[in-house]
């Protein structure tokens, strides 16, 4: 059966990405007949009306999914199209409530003009009362125009089986959540990471980079478990109550979802790599991460900056100072893209077969043709989303670890010696283009605004 | 933290990562609470094969629960018909379903420290938040 999906026309690249994981997640066989980026109609191919609904109950760069009547380049082969096509259909929806609609996308249409269209479609007899709210049934014309021109290029109906969780978008604004910190993802994207990392109910997931713990809250909308840490406690902390991360959680009563945060660096994580008989054995069903850029904070992890590690404990008053309380544990800086190298390293021991890392990477605009994108023998790369900004783009990047492929030969790198010493700008390509040039936008793209501080 | 999460977890230092001794990590001058949760069988399903049963009993010794048994129940072990399917209504949770997840999810450490048995070193728990960082002579 053929299916239209209307999409949202906003970050584009990362919308068939995710209409293919939720199919992967559920189960359900996708075609996807027809898919421009700079349309948000598609076109799809999948064996049951309740398969699309499963796919697209959970898709966030969606609105819903239409049972395709009908499509044609004009209103007389769209009509042609829909008595050959879903004829067989007409006689179901005879009775029932129902509503009728028309949608122009980049085009605009008089409510005289919407009553005419409808008006041609008289011939499917449909004869139950016409309701605008809470009809059984929603039927859809879709009109797509050219922006410059007057008349439609594209033209489908089609009956409404889903709506896709766009209202989540909503629900997990930052602007309404309890505790979020500037690097905090908008809900949108963490929503759409958690779909392409398959979060589902059962699972556990891991953010090693937790911050305020907007992932780890993503995942567990979608009922996943969460873990997370930061090498920052008091990024898990907050100011306590409502302010920290279990504060989020309870804002949106998924404190039964939420596993675990504690302080650690990724780099000398305490999670532990579990093995049996037969070798590795995975813990974590999947690994959703925003590692820091080094553009806000330095990307920072444990050590110390002049090298100098072997001198050995201190003690004040007869006590190990890293025992005592306020004790800072020093930090150095490191390379972001070593960092990639270690989550993806952590992701291929960590996972079970078929988990999935989903990380993002931002990278200047001008390194696009020479960027490389980490890559593991464990890892296969599923998808590479961008996210455009004027000088900058993100990427999010979404791996699964590969079934069998514990065989595979490989040893996490070991880094030592004089790499990490450097400055931070010396070390990260991105943050030493961000401090040259486009400073002038914050993290999320956006123009800053004055700041009152000054 | 959770039992759960201590079962995942093990000495933080490079050095420790290859010793048998580094995992589990000891509770010492632990608080304990529970912590009352929403049942959730699928989720106690899946992660059951992913507990070390071992380090889980000695760990309830030594913070004094009630002990395990010998051998680690089975999926099987946690729906009291056949029906492995949590979702399904006829699928009951038996008792070593409740008692799992009372011991895994409900029962937490909220303060004290957890030792290493291989190089000692001490991490400490404070409201319920564990801290992993390393002073840098042992990273
Ligand atoms: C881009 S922010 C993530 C923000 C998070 N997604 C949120 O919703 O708030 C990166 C985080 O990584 C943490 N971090 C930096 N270096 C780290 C390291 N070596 N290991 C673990 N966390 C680290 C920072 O403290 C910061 O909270
Ligand atoms: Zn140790």
């Amino acid at each position: 059966m053929e299916f239209l999906v209307r999409l949202v026309q906003v970050h584009e690249a990362f919308r068939e990405a995710e209409l293919r994981a939720l199919a992967e997640l559920t189960g359900i066989h996708l075609e996807i007949l027809e898919y421009r980026a700079d349309s948000p109609f598609c076109v799809v191919r999948l064996d049951s009306v309740s398969s699309a609904r499963a796919l697209i109950s959970r898709a966030i760069i969606a609105h819903g999914i239409y049972e395709l009547w009908g499509h044609g380049k004009n209103y007389e082969s769209l009509h042609e199209d829909v008595k050959s096509r879903s004829a067989h259909f007409w006689k179901l929806y005879e009775t029932v409530s129902f509503r009728f609609k028309v949608e122009s996308y980049q085009g605009k249409r008089s409510s005289s003009e919407h009553r005419q269209i409808i008006n041609s479609f008289e011939y499917v007899g449909f004869k139950g009362p016409i309701m605008m709210t809470g009809a059984d049934q929603s039927f859809m014309v879709f009109e797509e125009y050219n922006l410059t021109e007057s008349k439609p290029k594209n033209l489908w109906f089609g009956r409404l089986v889903g709506k896709s969780d766009r209202e989540a978008i909503t629900k997990y604004d930052l602007k309404k959540r309890n505790y979020i910190s500037t690097t905090s993802m908008d809900a949108e994207l963490a929503l759409v990471t958690a779909n392409l990392a398959l979060a589902a109910p059962g699972k556990i997931f891991f953010d090693p980079f937790m911050g305020t713990g907007g992932f780890p809250v993503a995942c567990a909308h979608y009922g996943a478990h969460v873990l997370g840490s930061d090498i920052d406690g008091r990024s898990i902390r907050g100011k306590g109550g409502k302010q920290s991360v279990l504060g989020n959680f309870q804002q949106y009563h998924l404190t039964s979802y939420y596993v675990d945060g504690w302080t650690s660096d990724l780099t000398n994580t305490p999670l532990r790599v579990r093995t049996g008989q037969s070798g590795r054995r995975g813990t974590l069903d999947g690994i959703v991460c925003d590692p820091p850029y080094g553009v806000r904070e330095g990307l920072k992890v444990l050590g110390r900056r002049d090298g100098r590690e072997n001198d050995g404990p201190v003690v004040v008053d007869g006590e190990l100072a890293h025992n005592r309380d306020g004790f800072i544990f020093p930090k150095r800086p490191y390379s972001f893209d070593a960092m990639l190298e270690d989550i993806c390293d952590f992701a291929a021991l960590m996972l079970v077969d078929g988990g999935r890392l989903s990380m993002w990477m931002p990278t200047a605009n001008e390194d696009d043709k020479h960027l490389s994108i980490p890559s593991h023998p464990c890892l296969f790369l599923v998808s590479e989303c961008i996210q455009p900004f004027n000088r900058w783009s993100r990427r999010l990047l979404t791996y699964q670890r590969l079934k069998g492929s514990d065989t595979v030969e490989w040893q996490p790198k070991v880094r030592e010696g004089p790499n990490g010493r450097a400055h931070a700008s010396d070390l990260n390509e991105f943050r030493k283009k961000y401090f040259e040039g486009f400073r002038e936008f914050d993290y999320n793209g956006q123009p800053k605004q004055k700041s009152r501080r000054g | 933290m959770k039992i759960l999460t201590l079962n995942f977890l093990m000495c933080a230092r490079k050095a420790c990562k290859s010793s048998s001794d580094a995992f589990p990590l000891h509770p010492r001058d632990v608080e304990l609470e529970i912590v009352e949760t929403d049942i959730n069988p699928l989720f106690i399903r899946n992660i059951l094969p992913r507990v070390e049963w071992a380090a889980l009993r000695a760990m309830c010794n030594e913070l004094g629960l009630p002990q395990l048994s010998e051998t680690q129940p089975s999926c099987t072990d946690l729906f009291s018909t056949e029906n492995l399917d949590p979702d399904a209504t006829d699928s009951e949770p038996t008792q070593t379903l409740r008692d799992l997840h009372n011991l895994l999810v409900q029962t937490c450490i909220m303060e004290g420290k957890l030792v290493c048995g291989n190089c000692g070193h001490e991490y400490a728990i404070k409201e319920g938040i564990a801290n992993f960082l390393l002073p840098s002579h042992m990273v």
